[in-house]
Order: C-alpha cells, then structure tokens, then sequence
C-alpha cells in the first residue's frame, strides 16, 4: 500500500485555482522535495494532505484511508501524519516538554509520566534534552525548529509532512535543522518537504517535484531532476535557486 | 606601479575592541525637577501655597477638632466624627443584618477573603480550587440566608453591607466569566446562528445602561412572569450584573482571540487535538493572558457596579453606608462614612490591580518571543 495518494486533486480560493488536477503517490519511505516559485500550491498540496486545507475535487488516501471533512477520517489521518511548520508555531504558554506531552496526554490518553519519558526521547534525538524546562520563547530558532520536529515525532507518526522548515531560519541554524532531517531520512520516514534547500534535496530526496500554477511541472530523481531537467520551467526555476 | 594606481582598501581588524560598561543615565536632581525653570518653579510654588492653604484646614478636620469617642452630642460641632464609624462600623459593613447573627455576614466575608487569597498564585489554579469556590459560594448563600441547620432565617432583604458587595462581585464575575467565553467564541463562530445570537446578546446589553437593566430586571421582571412565580430581588439584580459582566468580558476576549496567530490553531490541529482541546489548552490561555490589562479594568468596573443595586432597594456596602447616616441620633456625618466606604472599595480594586500586573510579569516571562 501506498503512504499518500493523490489522484485529480483541486482546491480553489475563491476564484483562484490553486491546485490542479494534481496527481501523485507516495511510497512507504520515500521521500519527497516538492519545490516551485511562491503561489505555485505546494505548501496548499501538503496541508490538504492532513486536512488543514481542504481540498474540493479529486480524491486524497494517506495509507488506503481517504481524507474526507469527516471527524472520524480527520482524527485518523492526523494520527498518521505529523507535520512541521515554517513558522515553528511551538505553543509560547507551555514548556519545551509540555509542548511535546500535550498531545500524548491529550489525544492518547497517556499517563503523564509516560508522555514526558517518550518526550525526552525526542528531545535527545534532536539534541535539545537539556531545555526540556524552558519556554519556547528562550530558544533560538534552529532549537525551536527542532522542538517542533520532535513535538510531531512524540506521536510516532508514519508520515513526516515539512512546510518550508528552515526559511524562517537565519542561516546559520539551517544545517541544524537539516541534520535532523536527514538523520530522519536516514530511519526511513516516509517525508514530504516543501524547501528551497537544494541540498538537502540533492541528498536525500528519491523524488523531487517541481510545481508552478497549482499544477506538478516535473518529477524526476534528483540526479536527473538537477542534471537534466526537461521542463522549461524546471530549468528557469534552478537557474534562479541554484547559483 | 604608477602614482594613479590607488590602493585596494582592505581592514583587517588586529584587536579586538573589548566591551566596556555602559554610560550611566543621567539623573535629574529633585531640586532642578522642581524649580528647574520658571513654569517649574511657578508649578511648584502654587502647589506648595494650595497645599499649605488646605492642610491646615484637613488637619484641624480630621485630627485636631475631631471626635473618637462619644455620641452624636459630642459630634455637634466642626471636627470629624470618627466616634460615628466606630459606633456605627458594623451597619456599614453589614447592613441591617440582625446584629445576633452578625457572625454569619463575617464568616461569609472572612471566607470569601480566604478563597481569594488561596486561588491568587496561578499553581493553585485547579479543579480542586474551582470546586472549593463553587462550595463556597454556595454555602455562603446557605450561611446569610439560614433556615437550615438551626440557623435563624435571614431574608436577602435583609441583607446587607460589604457580603452583599463581595457575593455580587463573586457571582457577576464567577457567572460572567464563563457566558462571556461562551459569547466570545460564538461570535467567532462560522455557524450564523450561534455568531448572530451572541452579537445580537453582546450588542443589546452593552447598549444598555446597567441602571435601566437593573429597573428592568427588578420592574419587568416581575410583571413578566407568571403569577405565583416571584424571583428574589437580589437574584433579579445579580442576573443583571451577570449579563452585563459577561458582554463586556466577552468583548475583551474577542480582542486576545484575534490576537492568536492561526498557527497555533494548526499545529494543535495537526497533533490531532479537537475543537474543544485545543479551544481550552491552546486558544483561551493565551488570549486571556493577552488581555490582562482590559480585563482588569472590566473587572474592576465590575466591582464598583455592585454599588448600582442601592437604586432597586438592595443594601450594597454604599447603600448600607446611607441607610446608617439616617439615625437622627447623629448628625449625619457624610464624609466621614463615605470615607470609609471608598476606603474598603479602593483596597478591593487597587488590590486587583497590582495582582493583575504581578500576573501579567509573570505570564510574560514564559511567552516572551
């Protein structure tokens, strides 16, 4: 079974057509880089994917379950997939830890005890154990950014959804937050990141997808995607980002 | 190389310039505050003279003419009557409360204090807590009003002075508080229905005077219901205040709700939590802690209105300050009991003041970004 499948996928703001006619599959483990100009619906492709957006034609299933309006599919596909914002979005009333139960005590009805060992777990992996007691609002971005990683990671999720996660990033905590990501590659997430990092994609990715008007220009392997890209657009798109 | 030829500039730094203390802040000496200049010194002179003018007159007033012990003969001439509040402190404070039981109004206000003071650092904020405040609302009601467990009955008429003023302020706020939540998120809601009904609430009373609704609550009220179906009249007023607490609070909250960047609503969504988990653990804390301040002007407004129920023949503290002035046997020392009156109003809201801007430091401290 595949982890995300989108078929005709369309969503409109308005009168704007965001996305269109998107189609795409997403193995177990695989990892995906959709990058594009800003407005090109990538980052709307991913938060339909979890059900923030909603999408109105066309069919999205993560792990065979559609996502419908329905609380049920609702709740069941956000047990699935954790996701990893630009903007952090860390809660500033709770600490570091308590950022990372909410979720364990709140929505698995865990013991608290439990929550925070599995916490601390995630905070380890991201290097930031020791600010456990701190507010978000004491760390620098690089560690908020991966407080928020490891706050989604908290809920073993199957499928890691990353929403431009280092662009609010100065850019010597980029690489801090790239070796996460990496690391985390590394274990076998299934992985959607929206990112300008070309890197990162270079490294990592097995597919990147370039989008632009709401529609899936181009996807390749990164070997051929950056070597060889076949699509006008592509190749106006990495001339601009890649220097 | 020729004399054209300019060379490239190029800086780099041999050592490290080392950081060094900052300037002190220059003070201003009391004397150059004071008579710094002409308008200063002009200000300072006038304040001095007005001072130096009415202190004598304060002094010889309050302390020098004044009366602390006797009865009204002694209190007929031009000194303050301090006699009279220390004769007539507790009809102050408790109204025309039957003085035999005069325990009761004391145990109620003691309590009162005591939850108050209890539920004040924010570790003491739990259930436990709201049920101890529930109990003890409720069960001061049972205390004033009595009937039951050997307790002489006290009608609310007969209530009166500062329990009245706290149990109003207790019940406006306990009650408000939660309808003006209930009102803040409905007219956020997308639903139409809920969004216009809470509008529809908010917009009426606060375009109402809290006089008229008082009048209308105690009047209407009455003659609205059926017959044989009477409410009591302090109940009548406080479902009043409650509404009124609750649109002006509800408005507040609208005001922090906005300010809650929609990022937080998503990442609690994405974790998987609901409407209602993420409206009480994520939302509402933070948009409460933003609107500390107005809300603890609205609160203290709120206090100062208990003072409006006198119109609808309730004892508030004010109320049962004037009805003790009535004794003929005195010659009715206003100043002096409204002194003490604003005295116990001033302690109550400054004390709320400075514990909402303790609580606003210290809710700050984890939040700042």
């Amino acid at each position: 079974m595949n982890a995300v499948e989108l078929s005709r996928v369309n969503k409109w703001y308005g009168d704007f057509h965001v996305l269109r006619d998107v189609d795409l599959t997403v193995a177990r483990g695989e990892r995906i880089v959709i990058c594009g100009p800003s407005g090109s619906g990538k980052s709307t492709l991913i938060r339909c994917i979890n059900r923030l957006e909603e999408h109105q034609a066309g069919k999205i299933a993560v792990e065979g379950n559609e996502v419908t309006g329905d609380a049920r599919s609702v709740e069941a596909v956000r047990r699935r997939v954790g996701m990893v914002f630009q903007q952090f979005n860390l809660f500033p009333h709770l600490t570091i830890l308590e950022n990372c139960t909410l979720a364990l005590t709140q929505v698995k009805r865990m013991p608290k005890a439990q929550a925070e060992e599995i916490a601390m777990t995630y905070l380890t992996r991201v290097r930031i154990p020791d600010q456990a007691r701190k507010f978000p609002g004491q760390l620098s971005g690089g560690q908020q950014q991966r407080v928020a990683i490891a706050r989604a990671l908290s809920l073993s999720p199957e499928i890691m959804l990353f929403d431009e996660p280092t662009s609010a990033l100065d850019m010597e905590m980029v690489k801090e937050v790239l070796d996460i990501m990496v690391e985390l590659a590394g274990d076998g997430m299934t992985m959607l990141c929206v990112t300008h990092e070309m890197g990162f994609a270079r490294q990592v990715a097995d597919r990147v997808i370039f989008m632009d008007a709401g529609q899936i220009v181009e996807a390749a392997p990164p070997a051929s995607f950056f070597t060889n890209p076949q699509h006008e657009r592509t190749r106006t798109f990495l001339g601009q980002v890649l220097h | 190389m020729t004399d054209m030829t300019q060379p490239t500039p190029v800086f780099v730094r041999t050592a490290p310039t080392p950081a060094r203390a900052a300037p002190l802040a220059e003070r201003r000496p009391l004397w150059r505050l004071l008579f710094g200049d002409m308008v200063s010194a002009a200000m300072t002179l006038v304040g001095l003279l007005g001072l130096a003018w009415m202190l004598p007159h304060l002094l010889s007033w309050a302390v020098i003419n004044s009366v602390w012990t006797g009865g009204g003969d002694e209190c007929r001439q031009a000194g303050a009557c301090w006699a009279f509040l220390a004769e007539k402190y507790p009809q102050i404070l408790f109204g025309i409360y039957p003085p035999a039981e005069q325990w009761r109004p004391i145990a109620v206000c003691a309590l009162i204090l005591g939850l108050g003071l209890w539920s004040l650092p924010p570790r003491n904020w739990t259930k436990a807590t709201l049920g101890l405040w529930v109990g003890g609302v409720l069960g001061s009601l049972f205390l004033m009003g009595g009937g039951v467990l050997g307790l002489k009955s006290v009608p609310t008429s007969a209530w009166g002075g500062l329990p009245v003023t706290l149990l109003l302020t207790v019940w406006s706020l306990g009650l408000g508080f939660p309808l003006a939540v209930l009102l803040a998120l409905g007219r956020r809601a997308s639903l139409p229905v809920p969004r216009y009904l809470s509008i529809g609430i908010i917009e009426l009373i606060r375009g109402l005077p809290l006089l008229s609704l008082l009048f209308i609550a105690s009047i209407l009220l009455p003659i609205m219901l059926p017959d044989g179906v009477s409410i009591d009249k302090l109940a009548r007023a406080l479902a009043a205040m409650v509404l009124v607490s609750a649109a002006y609070i509800a408005e507040v909250l609208r005001g922090g709700l906005q300010a809650i960047p929609k990022g937080q609503t998503e990442a609690a969504q994405a974790l998987g939590l609901n409407w209602g988990q993420t409206t009480r653990l994520i939302v509402l804390p933070q948009a409460i802690a933003k609107v500390i301040p107005p809300l603890t002007s609205t609160i203290i407004v709120m206090v100062k209105n208990t003072s409006l129920v006198l119109v609808v023949g309730l004892f508030d503290l004010l109320s049962a300050g004037r009805a003790a002035l009535a004794d003929p046997d005195w010659p009715a020392p206003f100043a002096e009991t409204y002194l003490l009156i604003a005295l116990i109003y001033f302690t109550i809201c400054f004390s709320i003041s400075r514990y909402a801007r303790w609580l606003e430091m210290r809710m700050s401290k984890g939040s700042r970004r």
